[in-house]
């Protein structure tokens, strides 16, 4: 699966896509990959803060809980409802419909820091080779 | 799971099949030391492996599992006299050809591990153990088993072992034996030429709540690759799928069977965790009996019950049980979505009190307490018709 090149990335393989000073954040094909079938996500309220790095949620697959970290710092104001009842879209549509939640973002210049897909798609080839060493 | 931990800085040990399952990119874990496949993406992941076993046929590669074969020295019976030392069921039971469940106790009546007792002779055994286990347990039968007039072998790296489970298996292995598999009841076995390999141990046993047989090949990676993929291609016209540890994992849990560690441990007992159907008192003597006699008598302080989750949210290994005034009364000791079910399921131990079915705890999950219910246990029991039932045996 393409790694979109207008997302940013980080290394806990999330994705962040701003669009007008607000942010949609994802988990990554390669990480709903690693997971495998996703049967249910945690998300934040709306109005929570974010701190970058700090973890704002879950992700549960039948064999284990994976933390999701804010990519950047900023306030959700929204949250994908129909991940309640399809939490699979993650498995089938990580980078859309998959998508976890919106945030305004404090500092949209943040994001900048983060990989580009270009750096990401290096990055998991990288830990690709790690795992099969 | 610590017994994942431990080993991680060590070198892993591969089954013969190793290299098959990183050709096929299966998801590879370390399981007590093993470089073991957990899902297979190629299979369709952990949820399609699972429903194949509950609908169709599924292939495992559980070379993991460690054998050990305990038979007459100079006089005979010596290998029985000391099975029934070391074991809790009663071996003198069993037929030529018959296999029960059962386990190794701690003087205390805690569990070494649980195994499965095959009577392969007149007086020749084979006890399949667990692979995270295999070495302690080796030692403990070793040990355990000295004064007796019995031989005892280390089979464990002799062995390729395939578990072939689902409705469909025995259709599927049938194909590839001249055993006449309709006749084999479940956990009994026979012998018979698999792939043209002659005199392979072919067992109705498995580890899924299944229908499904267990077969022992040499161990030689040319010969489990050949067989491996004759099964694949005969189970074909079933959708059969190779399965890994993660579909075991749940399979095993709704078919409510133990797992070390998990439900079992040193410091469980036989009465605690609800095995004691498997555990003979009056067979006479053996290690952790006189403990667990004294206990059945004290009363149990906490015993093993299927829980369900009625409020969102998945209990899982570890997570701590609460009573309704917010009382720890307890611990999960396996958990998960359950596939074949749809629900969220989990085995804790709490105190008796709370075993009642209908019993309404709470599950720490995260920061938050979540409902549960206490229900009816195996989860999951297959319609019986696929295999002959045995009669008389437990």
């Amino acid at each position: 699966m393409a790694y979109p090149a207008n997302f940013r990335y980080t290394k806990e393989h999330e994705w962040v896509n701003v669009e007008g000073g607000v942010a949609t954040i994802g988990i990554t094909d390669y990480a709903q990959s690693e997971l495998g079938d996703v049967v249910f996500v945690e998300l934040p309220k709306l109005g929570a803060k974010l701190e970058a790095g700090k973890s704002f949620g879950n992700v549960e697959s039948v064999k284990a809980v994976s933390e999701i970290y804010a990519p950047a710092a900023g306030e959700v104001t929204g949250a994908n409802e129909e991940l309640a009842k399809t939490p699979e879209l993650l498995n089938t549509d990580p980078h859309g419909k998959g998508w976890l939640i919106k945030v305004k973002l404090a500092n949209a210049a943040d994001v900048n820091s983060l990989m580009d897909s270009a750096a990401y798609e290096k990055y998991i080839a990288e830990k690709g080779k790690e795992a099969s060493a | 799971m610590d017994s994942v931990n431990s080993a991680a800085k060590t070198e892993l040990r591969k089954t013969p099949l190793n290299a098959l399952h990183r050709k096929l990119g299966a998801k590879m874990v370390n399981f007590g030391g093993w470089d073991m496949p957990v899902e297979y993406p190629s299979s369709g992941g952990l949820m399609a492996e699972h429903k194949a076993v509950r609908n169709g046929v599924g292939i495992f590669d559980v070379s993991h599992m460690g054998d050990i074969r305990i038979h007459t020295g100079k006089t005979s019976g010596g290998a029985l006299a000391a099975v029934q030392h070391i074991s809790m069921n009663d071996a003198s039971k069993l037929a030529i050809g018959q296999a029960h469940y059962s386990a190794m106790l701690y003087p205390q009546g805690t569990f070494v591990d649980d195994v499965i007792v095959h009577r392969l002779g007149e007086d020749d055994y084979l006890l399949v153990i667990n692979a995270g286990t295999r070495e302690k347990d080796i030692e403990w039968v070793r040990q355990n088993t000295a004064g007796y007039d019995g031989v005892v072998e280390d089979l464990s790296d002799a062995y390729t072992q395939l578990a072939i489970q689902g409705p469909h298996a025995a259709e599927v292995l049938q194909r590839l034996t001249d055993a006449n598999l309709s006749t084999i009841k479940n956990y009994w076995f026979t012998h018979g030429k698999v792939c043209g390999l002659p005199d392979r141990l072919i067992a109705r046993t498995g580890y899924t709540g299944e229908d499904g047989f267990e077969i022992y090949i040499p161990s030689d990676a040319a010969t489990s690759e050949r067989v491996w993929n004759a099964v694949i291609e005969a189970g074909k016209e079933f959708g059969i799928v190779p399965c890994g540890l993660g579909a075991r994992n749940t399979l095993r849990l709704e078919a409510k069977m133990a797992l070390y560690e998990h439900e079992i441990s040193d410091s469980i007992n036989v009465f605690e965790s609800g095995l004691d159907r498997y555990c003979k008192m009056e067979k006479g003597d053996f290690i952790g009996r006189a403990a667990l006699a004294k206990a059945s008598s004290a009363g149990l302080k906490r015993t093993l019950v299927g829980l369900e989750t009625i409020e969102r949210g998945i209990a899982r290994d570890g997570y701590k049980v609460f009573d309704d005034a917010g009382e720890e009364i307890g611990v999960v000791t396996s958990g998960s979505p359950s596939p074949t079910l749809r629900k969220n399921i989990a085995l804790a131990y709490v105190p008796p009190g709370f075993a009642a079915i209908g019993t309404i705890v709470s599950v720490e999950v995260r920061s938050q307490r979540i409902k549960a219910q206490v229900v009816p246990t195996p989860f999951y029991k297959r319609a019986k018709k696929a295999a002959p039932q045995a009669v008389g045996t437990a």
